[in-house]
């Protein structure tokens, strides 16, 4: 399966599963979504369980968390990340904080699914990283996916968790996984471990990493699209490097961090989302607070710089292969 | 300023900024009010197409007329027992009003807000509904809890963020939450009930329930996006919904000229959403509970969503924390044209021989000594500012379901802060 195939998948076991689960969102019904991640699922379960919706994000976050305080257990979805700002006023004000504030008379146990990220020429509103955002909200999970197998697994996951999540899906890599050299052929999924996918019902648990490769020389934390784009960039240099692909954000699987980076003494984290006050700035404090003395380089950050989302200069912005080789060059250097 | 030559013959553009007619010591004459005579207002089959409610959203449905008698097809024609339940859940609010802010004066909590001169837009429309239809409260409907019966001991315990309180003191005091009485958690952030009443609303239809949800506002907020995205899921699924906009005129130190009242009425909001509107006397229990009955039908039946415009006057000031002599004349309530939404139920009991005014003054005197013997109970449980009540680890719990490890670090490093202040806190 590629990822969109695997999304699906997870809606459509969990659709048939529980009869509270109900998808919703602009296009996903009988059109079956821009992304074609809900399609077929109209036609299998109804109108009243995956329909279209209104244009409007903070409508179809505030409608869901209504369904989910009525007992259902809704799976929205937001076009594209750079159009959930409409929404955050329900996300970090209700969603986020129900359960908390009427001390567990109610809860919003919603998946708000999301494509997010760049390399696809999306310009400034279709390649956005706004994980920072909602990881800095008390009360909400942050997921987010690099393969079709974790996909599935951890939505269902999402789906079935009682608390508020924010599942975002690096669609750079919905059809397959991405070197990061934007000028090579497109590869899929059909030859890549990570696009062998189960029909059925299995979960990944939330709040834990996955070492996707393991190494002796730096811990590299990342996640979404840059682990492949990591991946490949170690395989080039050749540099012993231990990879962690994060999966859950938040809450973070601190333990598989904080034991890598005490074996290799270096710590790299890459991401996309712009570097001031990304989630990098958090993963560097709590290395740095834990690791300090196992520390042999500073922590380095390749992200992406701090502008709005380029359209023409996209892979002068995008954090890729050359930024990721410097930093590594620089951090093994110390 | 560059003025274009071309147009150098029209008077340059203005920008209209709305301004009350009363500002503090100013002579108060409300008589540009539009009041219709009670009874006029035609009452339609509750199936009536939406595109036809244009005269019911410009004008006020009253039933109570001035001489306190119940007229017109609006008319609910109640039993007394439920009128003088109505009168005494109003009066409850009321007192539990004058006490609580009375206990805010006196330092005992942090915040209050009364609904004084508003109560039957609660008090009303609740008794309209069923008991299991879900309410999704603003901020100054108390009335619905009080009429569906939650303790008043609740309530106090949540205002005193003391031992007793459901929320755990995690709360602002009247943020209430009561899932056994249908009333939805209260947020701060104006509007946000909104949409959720609706999705509420959306997955009873979708479930083949029979219930379905009321949620309130104020005016002043029909400003924020959250409303036209309700009404407007709200009408595209014809949404088991009643939205009620409780128009009292002001919005703090804003009158409702803020929120667009100059140009129109909130009830005509809804007439460009295909939605049924009705504009309600909001000071006339009778009409509030006969248009929150008839919009209830409609919901029931499949019918769609109602706006109702709850037409009324905020007696007192926004909160506590509010001074309103600062913005507006004194005057304003005196002059109310539709008065008091107590006296006039009061009036219409004792014009049916049903009431009198000294069971009046013996029912206020009753109320005002159970809420002061409840309010001595509920101090039993502790005050704001009397030490903290909670047991510390609250703080932490609830943020998620299962409390992850970030949190149980935080925690214990608050645990150790309580050690070293020397344990001022509860016993754990």
């Amino acid at each position: 399966m590629n990822m969109i195939q695997a999304i699906n998948s997870a809606m459509d076991v969990m659709m048939d599963r529980d009869p509270a689960v109900v998808v919703m969102g602009e296009d996903v019904g009988y059109f079956g979504g821009v992304f074609r991640a809900t399609a077929g699922l109209q036609e299998k379960y109804g109108k009243t369980r995956v329909f279209d919706t209104p244009i409007t994000e903070c409508g179809i976050i505030g409608v869901a968390i209504g369904m989910g305080a009525y007992g259902l257990r809704p799976v929205p979805e937001i076009q594209f990340a750079d159009y959930i700002y409409p929404a955050l006023d329900q996300l970090v004000s209700e969603a986020a904080r129900l359960r908390y504030r009427s001390a567990g008379e109610f809860i919003a146990p919603l998946t708000v699914r999301s494509p997010f990220g760049g390399g696809i020429f999306g310009g400034q509103t279709h390649s956005q990283s706004p994980e920072g955002i909602f990881t800095h909200v008390s009360g909400l999970k942050t997921v987010i996916p690099a393969t079709p197998y974790d996909a599935k697994g951890l939505l269902i996951s999402c789906i079935e968790d009682n608390d508020p999540v924010i599942f975002f899906e690096p669609k750079r890599i919905y059809n397959g996984p991405f070197s990061g050299h934007y000028d090579a052929p497109a590869r899929n999924w059909s030859n890549h471990p990570g696009g062998e996918v189960p029909t059925g019902y299995y979960r990944i648990p939330l709040g834990k990493a996955a070492v996707t490769r393991q190494g002796a020389a730096v811990t590299i934390l990342t996640y979404g699209t840059m682990v492949h784009v990591v991946a490949q960039t170690v395989e080039e240099t050749g540099i012993d490097a231990e990879i962690i692909d994060l999966r859950t954000l938040m809450p973070l699987d601190i333990d598989t961090i904080l034991e890598s980076v005490k074996k290799t003494g270096r710590c790299m984290i890459v991401h996309e989302a712009t570097r001031t006050q990304g989630f990098g700035a958090e993963l560097s404090a709590v290395v740095q607070e834990r690791c300090f003395y196992h520390l042999e380089a500073p922590i380095e950050r390749v992200t992406g710089f701090d502008t709005p989302y380029p359209h023409s200069l996209e892979w002068a912005y995008f954090p890729g292969p050359v930024r990721i080789r410097l930093a590594l060059e620089k951090i093994l250097k110390d | 300023m560059p003025v274009d030559a071309k147009r150098a013959n029209l008077p340059p553009l203005s920008l209209h900024v709305p301004e009350p007619q009363f500002r503090p010591g100013d002579e108060v004459d409300f008589s540009d009010v539009a009041v219709p005579p009670a009874g006029e207002q035609p009452r339609p089959d509750t199936a009536a197409d939406p595109g036809t409610f244009h005269e019911l959203a410009y004008t006020l449905v009253r039933v109570l007329d001035e001489d306190g008698n119940a007229v017109g097809p609006w008319n609910p024609r109640l039993d007394a027992d439920t009128l003088r339940t109505m009168l005494r859940n109003m009066a409850l609010v009321r007192a539990f009003d004058e006490r609580m802010f009375r206990a805010q004066r006196q330092g005992k909590t942090s915040f209050y807000m009364k609904c004084t001169g508003e109560e039957a837009v609660s008090v009303a429309a609740t008794s309209a509904l069923a008991a299991d239809d879900m309410c999704f409260p603003s901020y100054r409907q108390q009335g619905i809890l009080i009429t569906r019966g939650y303790p008043l001991i609740e309530m106090m315990n949540q205002i005193y963020s003391n031992k007793g309180d459901k929320l755990q003191g995690k709360q602002l005091p009247i943020m209430y939450s009561a899932r056994d009485h249908g009333f939805f958690s209260i947020s701060g952030n104006l509007t946000t009930q909104f949409p959720q009443a609706v999705g509420w609303a959306m997955a009873s239809a979708a479930k083949g329930d029979t219930r379905i949800s009321a949620t309130w506002c104020g005016e002043g907020s029909t400003a924020e996006g959250d409303f036209h995205s309700a009404l407007t899921f709200a009408t595209v699924y014809k949404a088991p919904v009643i939205l009620n906009v409780v128009n009292n005129q002001w919005a703090i130190s804003s009158f409702s000229g803020f929120a667009g009242a100059e140009a129109t009425t909130f009830a005509a909001r809804a007439i460009g959403y295909g939605i049924a509107g009705l504009r309600v006397d909001g000071n006339d229990p009778l009409a509030v509970y006969a248009a929150t009955q008839w919009a209830a039908e409609r919901a029931r039946t499949n019918q769609g969503p109602t706006l109702i415009e709850h037409f009324t006057y905020r007696a007192e000031g926004h909160s506590t924390s509010d001074d309103p002599s600062a913005y507006r004349s004194a005057q304003e309530w005196s002059s109310w044209p539709l008065g008091d939404p107590i006296k006039r139920l009061k009036d219409h009991l004792i014009g049916l021989g049903e009431w009198d005014e000294d069971r009046q003054a013996a029912q206020d005197q009753e109320l005002a000594e159970m809420v002061r013997k409840t309010q001595k109970d509920a101090e039993k449980n502790g005050i704001l500012g009397h030490g903290m009540h909670q047991k510390f680890e609250t703080m932490f719990e609830g943020v998620y379901e299962e409390m992850p490890w970030h949190l149980k670090e935080q925690m214990q490093q608050m645990l150790d802060e309580d050690d070293a202040a020397g344990h001022p806190g509860p016993k754990r």
